[in-house]
């Protein structure tokens, strides 16, 4: 039984690239077969963020428009060999592809892969409906921030008009200290808004931004509290259930320089 | 000084600001519907209350006005005369 997932968010910004690499990687590492494939077309990223950007050879547009087989397109990962990439062209546009190529190149890959999964690019545009196309499962990338909620919302009723009901959130860059003092909404405050199956919430992590820059996604990390959230979530999109973890929260005594306004951060 | 007194005593929290805020204008997003769509919905009106009284087309509105927390479809429909059935 394969999944085809399609994350997607409304909103740019909000971690749609990284958390497609992150649950890539981590369904990889738990002896899945995953493809990712990136329609961010113009302005991909996602082979950035794997590390993969020198091995590039062909394209998704090379693909659709039948240069190339699937097969010789796919960006093996260097650390994983169940996971690949399917990078986009950084030289055309979105209408490059339409829906119909994209379902089609989904119904081919499930036949090998346990996993596949679709970067999707902002927007509620032609990108996005080629992106959603082929997909039978859609998770909503947001940020406890007004604007991204909103905008969260705006895709969950395009995602229902286009008759995809299968929907699952993930909270990004939640700082717990905020959320402690009130300051941001948390997980709960965003289901009340949304009223969407919460699969995960990660906390805000320098380690994610460090992970990015060396091209090694965060999961692997067992030190970092977001790389522990992406393997929360993997577990969960693989039926396991697995309770919410609680973030880590400051120490006393930074809270009381802060207080004091000792610390910056 | 001030503002941190502000911010201690009785002001409310930015999060659950937010939630409201957010509640609210989701409402209206939610309920806004397509020009085509609320086109279709104005002739479908025409047609049903037509069977009923004569009204006049051109006078009348059909808008959908968000009123506190909720979204009300509001017409106004100037009726010239009924329709005497059998």
């Amino acid at each position: 039984m394969s999944e085809v997932i399609v994350v997607t968010s409304g909103k740019g910004g909000v971690g749609k690239s990284t958390t497609t690499a992150n649950l890539g990687v981590g369904l990889a590492m738990r002896g899945k077969k995953v493809v990712l494939i990136d329609t961010d077309t113009g302005l991909r990223n996602l082979d950035l963020l794997l590390g993969l950007e020198n091995r590039i050879m062909y394209d998704l547009i090379d693909v659709v428009e039948g240069r190339v087989e699937i097969k010789k397109a796919l960006v093996r990962h260097k650390k994983y060999e169940n996971l690949q990439l399917l990078p986009t062209s950084q030289v055309k546009d979105k209408s490059a592809v339409n829906p119909a190529d994209l379902m089609a190149l989904c119904d081919e890959l499930r036949k090998e892969y346990d996993f596949v999964i679709i970067d999707c690019p902002a927007g509620i545009e032609q990108g996005f409906q080629t992106a959603i196309a082929g997909a039978d499962t859609a998770i909503v990338v947001t940020m406890p921030e007004v604007s991204a909620v909103r905008d969260a919302d705006k895709i969950i009723g395009e995602l229902g008009r286009s008759e995809k009901d299968n929907i699952k959130l993930i909270i990004n860059r939640i700082r717990p200290a905020m959320v402690d003092s009130g300051e941001m909404m948390d997980m709960d405050d965003i289901n009340d808004i949304l009223a969407i199956k919460c699969i995960g919430q990660v906390p805000d992590d320098i380690k994610v931004v460090t992970s990015a820059n060396r091209g090694e996604p965060v999961v692997g990390d067992s030190d970092s509290q977001a790389g522990k959230a992406y393997e929360n979530i993997v577990g969960r999109l693989l039926g396991e259930d697995i309770p919410f973890m609680e973030f880590e929260k400051e120490g006393f005594f930074k809270k009381l320089m802060k207080a004091f306004k000792l610390s910056k951060d | 000084m001030l503002d941190s007194l502000k911010r201690i005593f009785g002001n409310e929290k930015s999060g659950k600001v937010a939630k409201k805020r957010l509640q609210m204008v989701l409402i209206q997003d939610r309920a806004s519907v397509s020009p085509e769509v609320m086109a279709k919905l104005r002739d479908d009106i025409i047609q049903v209350i037509s069977k009923y009284m004569v009204i006049d087309k051109t006078d009348m509105e059909i808008s959908l006005e968000s009123v506190d927390d909720s979204v009300a479809l509001v017409a106004n429909i100037p009726v010239q005369n009924m329709r005497h059935h059998k």
